[in-house]
């Protein structure tokens, strides 16, 4: 079974549809969001809508910090991040907001173990950008030991982390569409990237397509149309630099 | 694992002879069980040995081997069939593929081996070298029993238990880690731990020719950790120190290849497979006209530096084959003007400035029956020194360093398939020729050689206009326009 693996959509409805069509011309079976659904973007309740649908149909659905500052949005925002908590929170009806306030901050599908952050302390959200970060999360999770595959997002940026003949995790920058096998004998972590918000120079979407059967791991890239998404950003009245973000990919 | 008695099934496959029992692996011939369904080739399964006395390293060179094998295609690895579960009876069915491999042929032929027959293996073997490469994958265990050579003398490449492929984890890397693959043909950055310099390889093509140039090994085979790092400032002793009989151009081809810093090899396996399939055209410098071996203080003083040396994470191997292309320029031998030599000249110095690792081969082709028409007493010799001193009076202005620069005269009635071989052969990178719109009489013939080339090239082909119409052109000095 292909499990799709789509984290960081960040209210960016159009990115979501193109990784969910492009998932579903690849075969995947089955759908996981990795959490935050929102934040930055146009259309929170867009999103909201459509992923509560397939959560419906038995999608796993992460929550992210972003989807916790929609919520409750700070008093006072400590970080860019938080800063467009507000404007989110007012245009989610209860039930949207009911939904994301009892999102898990974890699941498991068979061995993957998946997290927005880290599986190490899930909700300090600790960000997994280095071989060391790596190391914590992929402990913690191996905790459990049917735990073979760490799948995170936060970190907007696709990574693969695995063991070398060392002892010491090594990170893999992977190359779009090229299926990795990741043997079940080993134990893998991997950032599956953001479906809206890419800050690596590219404006293309990410996410990660898991074979279980055949043990592959295929890290994605999928056009969509970003510069509508950024003419949408604007047109909502947000901040103009994170339109100009989904513009340059970065 | 023990061996498997001949008749055995695994999993759909009919174990027959055992072929080779290495310390590795086990080789054995198969068939599918089914007497029903026919193989397209003969097939052998390679069964690692995996003991509880074998080393973990033979798990993970299974590992790598099944990632490289999937990944890899083309006529220069054999083609994998299955594979089979790590966890249950881990082996991989492969084609097996007919010829002998280079060490069996250094073990048959005790003699001195000619050096244009080593100039044609090399070849055989930098071109298969040259195919990995392309496909990011570095071999970096390449020595005469992982070459195998087919009746027909090209190579194919074995054992990929110790490569790695851009394309996926390196499952072997590790930062400070001691070296692994064989000692004796190993290369300096692979002895601190550089994996995935396709430079690596090179290196070992070179201790291959050495061997088959000398019949000895050129840093011996060193069992120690501390006699490996020797290989981060020795040189070996020149070919011809120990074999004087050997030719110039050989020993320069070999030396350049085991040069201690990557970065003065063979930029590409394709520039090496270039030389040796040329001899006459290589340009030989004081490193193939040596015949002592390097002194002590030399040694010491790189000894100093080498105790530095570390591991660095190297490029991709396309990137270094993108910055290190063979760029074939295509001259005209006859009927063509001033300007069109001008503007190919001016051409090629804008694609050699944007790739300066480049190797530049001129090409012209001449029509034999044609060529000496214009001139009854010659004959081919003195046609092919004729040309070959028209193409270097060409380049001249280039002022390019003799080893990036070659000439070559190839005798055709058909331009167009000529070059075209001629590429295919030498795996070029870029073409560039002239488009042929000047006005000669010629034109309508003319032009559909670049046409011809343009559509069936397996590369970029850059076609040249002339710059400047002729009677301008001679009022403007070229030295101002080339300096």
């Amino acid at each position: 079974m292909k499990i799709a693996l789509l984290s960081d959509i960040h209210a960016n409805l159009r990115a979501l549809e193109a990784c969910l069509a492009h998932a579903a011309a690849q075969g995947a079976g089955r759908l996981a969001v990795l959490g935050d659904l929102v934040g930055y973007g146009a259309q929170p309740a867009e999103v909201l809508r459509r992923i509560r649908g397939l959560a419906g149909e038995g999608t796993v659905v992460l929550k992210g910090n972003h989807d916790g500052y929609a919520v409750a949005p700070p008093n006072q925002a400590h970080s860019l991040d938080q800063s467009g908590a507000a404007w989110t929170h007012e245009r989610l009806d209860r039930e949207a907001l009911d939904f994301l306030a009892a999102l898990p901050l974890t699941a498991t599908i068979d061995a993957a173990l998946l997290v927005h952050a880290s599986a190490d302390a899930p909700e300090r959200w600790h960000y997994v950008d280095s071989e060391r970060r790596a190391e914590a999360c992929l402990d913690a999770a191996c905790l459990n030991p049917a735990v073979r595959y760490v799948f995170c997002g936060h970190v907007h940026e696709q990574a693969l982390f695995f063991r070398g003949a060392g002892q010491g995790l090594m990170r893999f920058a992977p190359t779009p569409g090229v299926p990795i096998p990741v043997a079940p004998h080993r134990r893998w972590l991997a950032t599956v990237g953001s479906v809206g918000q890419p800050r690596d120079g590219d404006t293309r979407a990410m996410y990660a397509l898991f074979d279980a059967d055949r043990a592959e791991l295929t890290f994605h890239r999928v056009a969509y149309d970003h510069l509508a998404a950024a003419a949408d950003v604007r047109a909502a009245g947000l901040p103009g630099h994170l339109a100009a973000r989904l513009e340059a990919g970065l | 694992m023990k061996l498997m008695a001949p008749g055995t099934v695994v999993d759909g496959f009919a174990v027959g002879q055992c072929l080779h029992a290495g310390g590795m692996a086990h080789i054995y011939q198969v068939a599918y069980a089914d007497p029903s369904r026919a193989a397209p080739f003969p097939m052998v399964m390679k069964v690692p040995r995996m003991t509880a006395g074998d080393g973990a390293e033979n798990i993970v060179g299974f590992e790598v081997e099944l990632q490289l094998l999937s990944a890899l295609t083309g006529p220069h690895v054999p083609r994998l069939v299955a594979a089979g579960d790590l966890e249950k009876l881990p082996y991989l069915v492969m084609e097996y593929v007919p010829g002998r491999t280079l060490q069996q042929l250094l073990d048959d032929s005790p003699g001195p081996v000619p050096a244009q027959e080593i100039a044609s293996l090399g070849v055989a073997v930098a071109q298969a070298v040259h195919s990995l490469h392309l496909q990011e994958a570095c071999h970096l265990d390449l020595k005469p029993a992982n070459v195998l050579l087919r009746p027909d003398g090209s190579a194919v490449l074995l054992d990929f238990g110790l490569s790695c492929h851009a394309h996926y984890p390196d499952l072997l890397a590790e930062e400070l880690r001691p070296a692994v693959g064989s000692p004796a043909w190993m290369a300096p950055e692979q002895v601190v731990g550089v994996r995935g310099d396709p430079r690596s390889d090179i290196f070992a093509v070179g201790v291959m020719l050495y061997e088959l140039a000398v019949r000895e090994l050129p840093f011996g085979n060193p069992q120690t950790r501390g006699g490996l790092r020797q290989r981060l400032w020795m040189d070996p002793v020149p070919p011809r120190a120990l074999r004087p009989e050997l030719p110039e151009w050989l020993q320069e081809v070999i030396l350049h290849c085991l040069q201690g810093e990557a970065g003065r090899r063979y930029a590409s396996a394709a520039h090496l497979a270039l030389d040796l399939s040329d001899p006459s055209q290589i340009a030989v410098t004081a490193l193939g006209r040596r015949l002592q071996a390097t002194g002590f203080w030399a040694h010491f003083k790189r000894w100093l530096r080498a105790a530095g040396k570390h591991y660095r994470p190297s490029a991709l191997p396309s990137r270094q084959l993108e910055a290190a292309p063979i760029v074939l320029v295509a001259l005209p031998y006859r009927d063509v003007s001033d300007a069109t030599l001008y503007s190919l000249r001016r051409a090629v110095m804008r694609v050699l400035g944007s790739a300066p690792g480049a190797r530049l081969a001129c090409v012209t082709v001449i029509d034999a029956a044609k060529a000496a028409g214009h001139d009854s007493e010659a004959n081919e010799t003195s046609l092919h020194r004729r040309y070959l001193g028209m193409l270097r009076q060409w380049a001249q202005p280039l002022n390019l360093d003799s080893r990036t620069v070659s000439f070559h005269v190839i005798e055709s009635g058909d331009v167009a398939q000529a070059l075209l071989h001629y590429a295919r052969g030498n795996q070029v990178g870029i073409i560039v020729m002239g488009a042929a719109t000047h006005g000669l009489q010629m034109q309508r013939l003319l032009a559909t050689v670049p046409i011809k080339v343009a559509m069936a090239a397996p590369c970029t082909v850059i076609l040249v206009k002339q710059a400047l119409p002729f009677d301008r052109l001679a009022g403007e000095g070229e030295e101002s326009e080339e300096g």
